[in-house]
């Protein structure tokens, strides 16, 4: 679960209580640097590799009429009417009527959903083909490193966002990989066709902190015999990071208090305080510290789970959803309670031993409890394609359980709930009023092996028409 | 779904409790009544067909069949039966958890570097398969009968043999007449031919000169005397299986599986699109994972998602595979997606029943449901091809199989915490 705009906005002050504001700004482009605390970047200094995406606020309205319109906010219409003009979603309901010059598209038989959303995926930075020029996902070159940013290896030619784009999926975030402690930061990303990063970048979506439990970090680093070799040794690592990053946090606060100081002075006698050097690793951990990161934990092993919730208690930081977590099942009333997601697949599992215990309930299960938080999540260039047949999957194992899950419900697993995750549910997500036009008009039921992204709208804009395959976005690596 | 048919398994399990998968004894005879019977034959799809069987065999099909004396007597109410599904080719049975290697048997690495060690045709994966794999169960309580033990190799082109398994826990559940050859082909099996393609020809010109004229075998032979016997054996009309994905690859591997009186199966074949009209022509069939359509290597630049109805309307003979045992399962999937893009239904559930029994050599006894066929089947809550179904109850050669595996014992444990707050 991201943080809720109350919670956002106490980490805010605590942020500029503890008077590094100018680091963050430099540092990030999330919400967090509109907070009023951190709204002033230095002087002349702006907020570098800023989203350059341009969301379109003309062309023609879109009308989509009568179709199985599946909110995401729970609700299923019949025969429902869904309103897209100037980017943004208008109006939904019945019976609406077409502005002027509007397009008007019968969808009878046909079913309508958010666009899609993968709070897990590797687009980009281990892109197709999968060759050794290609491998950016993981700076496996030490057990933290924070201060990487995976849209620094985002290369937008990957033909797999096109082929994701036409499994529906309008949004992403793209992570660094788990070969390490703290792997570094990921990026959301609008799925639209760019030639860099930045016209992609997702406005104003806070970054994520990727994290990793477990077998990868030990086996990585144990086996080229450097820390972390072990669980234990994995917990120490994360700790020891987190603890030079209060430190560093501190050396900050002295600073800006020694500036105040300083500058309180009407005619300064001596030279100004010298801030401290930054430390990219560190700032990330602190900003996460902070709240201006999503942590996005790969945790497999329910009790790994209970000892990073733990950790994060005890360096007061939040995660926002667990990664890969194959027991979840096992902790799902607790995940519920702390407002932690599980970002789940329906059914892969057995690869390694702490993808042992796999259920196919996992997701119904998480999602049961008041409060949970189920995630379908992808981490492949096939399953992105595909995250509603494993919604539907998984729904499936939790009816036959006796988990009552409606598609209606079941749709907030790829569409709300990650939405949520990421920080960005007031933009998108959901079908309502003013939300971004993120819509995908499906060929029927999207809980159906037979179904097809007939359309995909994002921000309002036609791009993947199934009828017109002239029109789709194609690659450079594919002419 | 009324309340009776949702009973239905429980019921089963109930009064078969004692009937432990495996136990390949005394079938008692058994009437299903009211099914769509999918016959995965040319006799396609029979609604509201019985189904008897006697002796663990299919011994009548059709509608109003009498039940013998004795027989349990289920009804279908109309839902869908199928002949049970193949794996694809997988590692069940020879691999637990693939990360581990104490629990995996399903390659053989004897010397390095690679391509100088000798090759080891003889290398049977079947010899190390397990019955009692947690996969095993895994997959079967989701309606897959039987795989193909595969072998693999990163040091060798030849990876050694495989056979078909049937996943009824069974000891001997490696099936007569299935053998076949694992070779790897193309960018994957670089490393086993010192970096060239061309050298996967040159290495196995060797192999079969030193098979035909084991005189030429001296120092430096890639065969011993066991690996000799054993490739032989494939040159006089054996099956073997090449794991290739470029058009250009399949195509010479045709030319060259025939030459040397190989009977060749492409596995893989992200490009056999390309070439289906050569395909066709010389009855070579193709093991495909019907989701590919990225171009992951330079090998496969052209997949794509219709490649199945492709080659299905080429007349080339298919069956899918994920390639992974853990996910025998998702073979289904493959078929439902396939339907999605364009290969008529019937077809895709041949691909994942008969058509894999033909081409693996144990379609004259499995993989349909007609007369005289070993009673192998399934009975699913809707559209076996559809990811919101299930299957309801296993039967293997006419036994019941229990309806549980490890992964339904924890879902039980846990739904229970659950519901009584305590999963934390």
């Amino acid at each position: 679960m991201g943080m809720s705009a109350t919670s956002r906005n106490a980490w805010a002050s605590l942020l500029a209580a503890s008077g590094i504001s100018l680091v963050a700004a430099c540092a990030t482009q999330s919400p967090m640097a509109a907070a009023p605390a951190a709204a002033e970047p230095q002087a002349g200094v702006a907020a570098p590799f800023a989203s350059t995406y341009q969301a379109p606020d003309q062309g023609a309205p879109v009308l989509i009429r009568n179709a199985t319109i599946l909110t995401g906010t729970g609700t299923r219409i019949d025969a429902g009417d869904l309103l897209l003009e100037r980017g943004r979603i208008r109006a939904i309901g019945s019976g609406l009527m077409a502005p002027t010059g509007a397009i008007v598209i019968d969808a009878s038989g046909r079913w309508v959903t958010p666009g899609l959303i993968d709070v897990h995926s590797h687009l980009g930075v281990y892109p197709s083909p999968g060759v050794r020029a290609h491998s950016d996902g993981n700076e496996a070159t030490d057990p933290v490193t924070a201060g990487v940013w995976a849209e620094h290896s985002l290369w937008p030619q990957d033909p797999g966002f096109q082929r994701a784009l036409e499994g529906g999926v309008t949004a992403m975030q793209l992570l660094p990989g788990s070969a390490n402690l703290i792997g570094g930061r990921g990026v959301t990303v609008k799925n639209v066709w760019a030639t860099t990063y930045q016209a992609m970048k997702f406005p104003g979506a806070p970054q994520g902190l990727k994290m990793a439990c477990g077998e990868n970090p030990k086996r990585v680093y144990g086996g080229r015999q450097r820390p972390p070799a072990t669980r234990m040794g994995n917990v120490a690592g994360y700790r020891q990071a987190f603890a030079d990053a209060q430190d560093y946090m501190e050396q900050w606060k002295e600073y800006e208090a020694k500036l105040a100081v300083h500058e309180s002075k009407a005619k300064p006698d001596a030279t100004a305080p010298k801030p401290p050097k930054r430390d990219l690793r560190l700032e990330t951990l602190a900003a996460a510290m902070q709240g201006e990161l999503l942590v996005h934990n790969h945790c497999y092993r329910a009790d790994e789970m209970g000892i990073m919730l733990d950790l994060a208690r005890e360096f007061g930081f939040r995660i926002a959803a667990f990664h890969h977590g194959v027991e979840a099942y096992k902790l799902a009333n607790r995940l519920a309670e702390e407002g932690v997601c599980g970002a789940l697949w329906a059914d892969w599992w057995g690869f390694k031993l702490e993808a042992w215990d796999s259920v196919q309930e996992n997701l119904a299960m998480v999602d049961a409890p008041p409060g949970g938080c189920a995630i379908v999540h992808s981490d492949s260039s096939e399953g992105i394609q595909r995250l509603n047949q494993e919604a539907a999957k998984a729904m499936t194992r939790g009816l036959r359980a006796g988990l009552a899950i409606a598609p209606e419900r079941a749709i907030r697993w790829v569409t709300a709930n990650p939405a949520k995750s990421l920080g960005i549910l007031e933009q998108t997500g959901t079908l309502e009023p003013g939300k971004m036009a993120d819509v995908v008009i499906w060929s029927g039921d999207p809980f159906s092996v037979y179904a097809l992204a007939d359309q995909v709208y994002v921000d309002g804009v036609l791009r993947h028409d199934r009828a017109d395959p002239a029109a789709r976005p194609r690659s450079d690596f594919e002419l | 779904m009324s309340g009776t048919s949702r009973r239905l398994p429980a019921i089963l399990l109930a009064s078969l409790a004692a009937c432990a998968a495996g136990s390949a004894a005394s079938a008692q005879d058994l009437l299903i009544r009211n099914a769509r019977v999918h016959t995965a034959s040319a006799a396609g799809t029979l609604a509201n067909a019985d189904v008897l069987v006697r002796g663990g065999r299919i011994a009548a099909l059709g509608p109003g069949l009498a039940a013998p004396a004795g027989a349990t007597v289920i009804d279908a109410g109309g839902r869908a039966l199928t002949p049970g599904l193949f794996g694809g080719l997988t590692q069940i049975g020879v691999e637990e958890v693939s990360l581990e290697p104490a629990t995996v048997d399903e390659e053989v690495t004897l010397t390095a570097p690679a391509w100088q060690h000798q090759w080891r045709p003889e290398f049977d994966v079947t010899r190390a398969f397990n019955p009692r794999s947690a996969l095993a169960a895994v997959a079967r309580v989701e309606g897959v009968t039987w795989t193909m033990v595969s072998p693999l190799s990163s040091t060798s082109l030849i990876a050694g043999q495989g056979g078909a398994a049937l996943l009824d826990g069974g000891y001997d559940a490696v099936q007569p007449g299935s053998r076949t050859l694992f070779v790897h082909w193309g960018a994957t099996a670089a490393a086993a031919s010192g970096g060239s393609r061309a050298a996967q020809f040159m290495l196995l010109d060797q192999a079969i000169r030193e098979v035909r004229e084991p005189a030429t075998a001296g120092e430096g032979a890639l065969l011993q005397p066991e690996g000799r016997a054993a490739l032989k054996s494939y040159l006089a009309g054996g099956r073997v299986v090449f794991r290739a994905e470029r058009a250009s690859d399949i195509r010479q591997v045709i030319a060259y599986a025939q030459r040397h009186g190989m009977k060749p199966v492409i596995a893989g074949g992200d490009e056999a699109w390309l070439v289906a009209r050569e395909l066709a022509a010389a009855d070579v069939p193709v093991i495909l994972n019907a989701l590919d359509n990225l171009p992951a290597s330079f090998d496969r630049l052209g997949a794509r998602l219709d490649n199945a109805r492709i080659l299905h309307e080429a007349g080339v003979r298919i069956a899918f595979s994920t390639g992974d045992g853990h996910m025998a399962r998702k073979n289904r999937q493959l078929a439902g997606n396939a339907v999605a893009h364009g290969l008529p239904w019937e077809a895709a559930l041949a691909a994942v029943t008969s058509s894999a029994a033909d081409i693996f050599g144990i379609g004259a006894d499995r993989g349909r449901i007609e007369a005289g066929k070993i009673a192998d089947l399934v009975l699913w809550s809707g559209d076996p091809l559809e990811v919101t179904t299930v299957a309801e109850q296993v039967w293997i050669a006419g036994q019941a199989v229990a309806m549980r595996s490890r992964q339904t014992e924890l879902r039980d444990r846990y739904l229970e915490l659950l519901r009584s707050n305590g999963a934390k």
